[in-house]
C-alpha cells in the first residue's frame, strides 16, 4: 500500500468515489422538491476510514439495505411457500430460521425433539429437507442467510449440495451463515461442543469459504442474541466486537491472511428502542472494528476493516399486551437501523411476543421497512445525523464503554482477546453481566421507573386483544418423522457409515479441514444428528453451569 | 385466593426452576429466579436442557414445594403434559407453574391438563410471587 493511501482522506477523495458510484434512478430531493447533497460535513466522510459515517461514499443512494425477512416454521415445504411469498412481496433476500432440534444437532426423531419439531423454525434432518426448502428458488440470484451455529458446517454443506443440484456452483452462492459459536456460550445457548473444538470448526469454515466461496460470509458475528438475553447496548457492542477479534485471532493463529478472510466477516446487531443510543452503537461499531483491524491485526485492505452488518429489530421489546402497538416500535427501531447505516434489515412482526408471525403480520413488518426506505427521505443523505453533537457524543460514549470491556478481556487473556473470551465464558463473566443487566431492566419496569406502554402504563385495551396467531399443526412432528424414516430407508447405509467415519477421522486431526468430508456426508443423506454425533464422539459436548 | 406476602413464621417455599427440553431462552427464568429469591423463597435453578426425569429427581432431592418451567418455543402443549405425567408417576403432588410465550387460547388447555399457574411475558414481580405462593397454598 502506498503512503498516499495512509494520508488523511479529503473531501475530493470522497467526491471521486461518489462520482464513480452508480446511483439508484430516483430523485435525490425532499418530497417538496428541495434538492439535497449526498452528504454533509467534512472528511472523514462516508466510505472513508474509520467508516464511522458509513461504508460507502454514496450511502443508500447507490443501493438500499437488503430487506431480509427471517422465516421458518413447520416442514420445508411450509417454509418454502413463505419464502416465495416474501420474494413476491419485494423481499430481497432469504433468511432461514431452523427449529430447535436442528439448531442443537438433533434429528426430528430424537427424544430431545419432542414438542419442538417445526415449532420455532423449520425442521431440517437431511439434504432431502434442504432440497424442499429451497425448491424452485434460484440460488444463483437470491442471497440466503442461515441462522445456525453448532451444526453450521452440516447446513452449509447441504446448501452447497442443493446449489450443485440446481446447477449453481458453490463459488456463485451468495449469503451468510451465522456460525458465531462464541455468543452461544454467552447468550443464545445453542452450542453442541466445547468452545475450543467449536472454534476449530469455525476457522475451518472461514478457510474453506475464503478459498472456495468468494460471495459467502462464513460468520455473522452476532450481538443480537446478547442484547435479547438482556445486555445493555454497550455490552452488546463490546461482547460482539470482542468475539469478532477472537475469530480474527483464531484465524491468524492458523496462518490465514487477514486481508482475505477479513473481507468476508460480517456482523449482526439488534435495533432496540432507545433511538440515539442505537444509532451511536452502530456508528461506534464501524469505527472500532476499522481501528482494531488496521492497528492491532494489521489489515491493509480497507475492505477487511469494514464492519458490515445486518440488523434485526428487538424481539424482546415486543409486548404481548396490545400487540398492534409493536408496529410503532418496529418502525422506530427500523429507522434507527437505517440512520445507523445497516446493510440489511429484518423487521419483527407485531405478533411475535405471542407466536411465530402470521403471513399478514410478516407482510406488515416488511412494509414497515419499505415505508422507511421509500417515504421518509432518510436514504437521500448518507449518515444524515453525523456531526450532531448528541449523536457524536453517544458514538464516543459507546466506544469508550466498549474499549473498557476490551481492556478487561485483554487482561483476562494476558494480551489475547481470544483467550480472554474463553476465560470469560469459563468464569461466567458474560452470562453474569448479561443477567445483571436484564434484572436491572426488569426491576426498573416493576418499580415504574421505566414505562413500557401497555405493560405497566396505558393498559386500557389490554383485555380486548384478539390476535390471529399462526398455529403449527401437531401433525408436523409426525409428518417430519415419517419423511426422515423414508429417507433413511432409501439411502445407501454403507456409504453413510463410511462418510461418518471419514468425519471422525478428520475431526481427530486438527490439520484437516472438516468441510470436504461433511459435504461428502450430506450427499449420502447422512442426517444432521449423525454428522453431529460423529463430531460429538471426538469433541465431546458442552454443558453450561447453571448460574442465576 | 389472596395470600399475604408477610408470611412470617411459615416455612420457606422451595422452588425448582428449569428449562425443559432444548429451548435455550433463559433470560426470563433467570429474572424469575431472582424475583422469587428476593421474595424470600429458596430457588434451585437447574439450568438448561433438563429432562422430566432430571426435574423429578431434583424436586424429590430438594423437597421442592413447586416446579417452575419456562417455555418460549411453542412446545408447551407437548412438554407440560409430559412433565405432569412424570410428576404423577413419581407420586409427587407439587404444583407445576409455566411461564413464557403461551398463547391465550392454550391457557385453558394447560389448566385443564393440571398446570397450576401460567405466567405470560411481562408479568410483574408481584404476580409471579403471588402465583407461586397461591399454587403452593392450594396444595397445602
Amino acid at each position: 500500500m502506498s503512503d498516499d493511501k495512509q494520508a488523511r482522506p479529503s473531501k475530493s477523495d470522497w467526491q471521486r468515489e461518489y462520482d464513480a458510484t452508480r446511483l439508484r434512478d430516483v430523485p435525490f430531493e425532499t418530497m417538496s422538491g428541495v434538492p439535497v447533497d449526498p452528504v454533509y460535513g467534512d472528511a472523514p466522510l462516508p466510505g472513508q476510514y474509520p467508516f464511522t459515517r458509513g461504508l460507502h461514499a454514496a450511502g443508500y443512494r447507490s443501493r438500499l439495505w437488503t430487506m431480509r425477512m427471517f422465516a421458518g416454521f413447520g416442514t420445508a415445504e411450509d417454509t418454502n411457500a413463505r419464502f416465495k411469498e416474501i420474494l413476491r412481496n419485494g423481499g430481497m433476500g432469504l433468511s432461514t430460521a431452523f427449529d430447535m432440534p436442528t439448531l442443537m444437532g438433533f434429528d426430528s426423531d430424537s427424544p430431545w425433539a419432542l414438542g419442538e419439531v417445526g415449532r420455532a423454525g423449520v425442521a431440517v434432518d437431511t439434504l432431502r429437507d434442504m432440497e424442499d426448502l429451497y425448491a424452485d428458488i434460484n440460488l444463483g440470484t437470491v442471497s440466503t442467510s442461515m441462522t445456525i451455529n453448532g451444526p453450521a458446517a452440516a447446513l452449509l454443506a447441504m446448501y452447497i449440495a442443493v446449489g450443485e443440484q440446481g446447477g449453481v456452483a458453490k463459488a456463485d452462492l451468495a449469503g451468510t451463515i451465522q456460525n458465531d459459536i462464541l455468543k452461544e456460550y454467552q447468550a443464545q445457548k445453542e452450542y453442541i461442543y466445547p468452545p475450543r473444538p467449536s472454534m476449530r470448526i469455525v476457522t475451518d469454515m472461514i478457510r474453506y469459504t475464503s478459498a472456495e466461496m468468494p460471495k459467502w460470509h462464513p460468520v455473522s458475528i452476532s450481538g443480537y442474541h446478547i442484547r435479547e438475553a438482556g445486555s445493555t447496548a454497550a455490552q452488546e457492542l463490546a461482547f460482539t466486537l470482542a468475539n469478532g477479534f477472537a475469530y480474527v485471532e483464531a484465524a491468524l493463529a492458523e496462518g490465514q491472511d487477514v486481508d482475505q478472510f477479513g473481507r468476508r466477516l460480517s456482523f449482526f446487531f439488534n435495533a432496540h428502542s432507545d433511538f440515539f443510543e442505537e444509532i451511536g452503537k452502530f456508528r461506534a461499531a464501524r469505527r472500532i472494528w476499522a481501528r482494531w483491524m488496521k492497528e492491532r491485526y494489521g489489515a491493509t485492505d480497507e475492505r477487511a476493516m469494514m464492519c458490515r452488518f445486518h440488523t434485526q429489530t428487538a424481539g424482546v421489546s415486543l409486548t404481548a399486551q396490545q400487540p398492534e402497538n409493536n408496529i410503532a416500535r418496529v418502525a422506530i427501531q427500523a429507522l434507527s437501523a437505517a440512520l445507523g447505516g445497516t446493510q440489511s434489515l429484518h423487521t419483527d412482526s407485531f405478533d411475535e411476543a405471542l407466536a411465530l408471525p402470521t403471513e399478514k403480520a410478516a407482510r406488515i413488518a416488511l412494509r414497515t421497512q419499505q415505508v422507511v426506505a421509500h417515504e421518509t427521505g432518510v436514504t437521500n443523505v448518507a449518515d444524515p445525523l453525523g456531526g450532531a453533537p448528541y449523536v457524536e457524543w453517544m458514538t464516543d460514549e459507546m466506544e469508550r464503554q466498549a474499549e473498557a470491556v476490551f481492556a478487561h478481556l485483554d487482561e483476562l487473556g494476558n494480551g489475547s482477546i481470544l483467550e480472554g473470551v474463553y476465560a470469560g465464558i469459563d468464569n461466567g463473566y458474560f452470562v453474569g453481566e448479561i443477567a445483571d443487566a436484564a434484572y436491572r431492566f426488569e426491576r426498573e419496569i416493576n418499580n415504574d421507573q421505566r414505562i413500557i406502554v401497555g405493560v405497566n402504563e396505558f393498559t386500557d385495551g389490554n383485555e380486548d386483544d384478539e390476535t390471529n396467531l399462526l398455529r403449527i399443526d401437531h401433525s408436523v412432528e409426525e409428518l417430519q418423522r415419517k419423511r426422515l424414516e423414508a429417507v433413511k430407508q432409501e439411502r445407501d447405509s454403507a456409504a453413510v457409515e463410511a462418510s461418518l467415519a471419514a468425519i471422525r477421522t478428520a475431526a481427530a486431526d486438527p490439520t484437516v479441514n472438516l468441510m470436504p468430508p461433511i459435504i461428502d456426508a450430506v450427499k449420502t443423506y447422512a442426517t444432521e444428528e449423525e454428522i453431529s454425533n460423529a463430531m460429538r464422539d471426538v469433541f465431546g459436548t458442552y454443558v453450561e453451569q447453571a448460574i442465576v | 385466593m389472596p395470600i399475604e406476602s408477610t408470611d412470617t413464621g411459615q416455612p420457606t417455599i422451595r422452588v425448582v426452576l428449569a428449562k425443559l427440553g432444548l429451548d435455550g431462552h433463559d433470560r426470563g427464568i433467570k429474572v424469575v429466579a431472582r424475583i422469587l429469591r428476593d421474595a424470600g423463597m429458596e430457588v434451585i435453578y437447574l439450568g438448561l436442557r433438563q429432562t422430566t426425569a432430571s426435574i423429578v429427581a431434583a424436586a424429590e432431592e430438594e423437597d421442592a414445594d413447586a416446579i417452575g418451567l419456562s417455555m418460549h418455543n411453542a412446545g408447551h402443549l407437548a412438554l407440560a403434559p409430559s412433565m405432569l405425567a412424570a410428576l404423577d408417576d413419581a407420586d409427587l403432588d407439587i404444583p407445576l407453574i409455566i411461564g413464557g410465550i403461551i398463547p391465550e387460547a392454550d391457557i385453558p388447555v394447560l389448566e385443564d391438563a393440571g398446570v397450576a399457574a401460567i405466567l405470560g411475558p411481562g408479568a410483574p414481580a408481584e404476580e409471579v410471587v403471588a402465583a407461586v405462593r397461591g399454587a403452593v397454598a392450594a396444595r397445602a
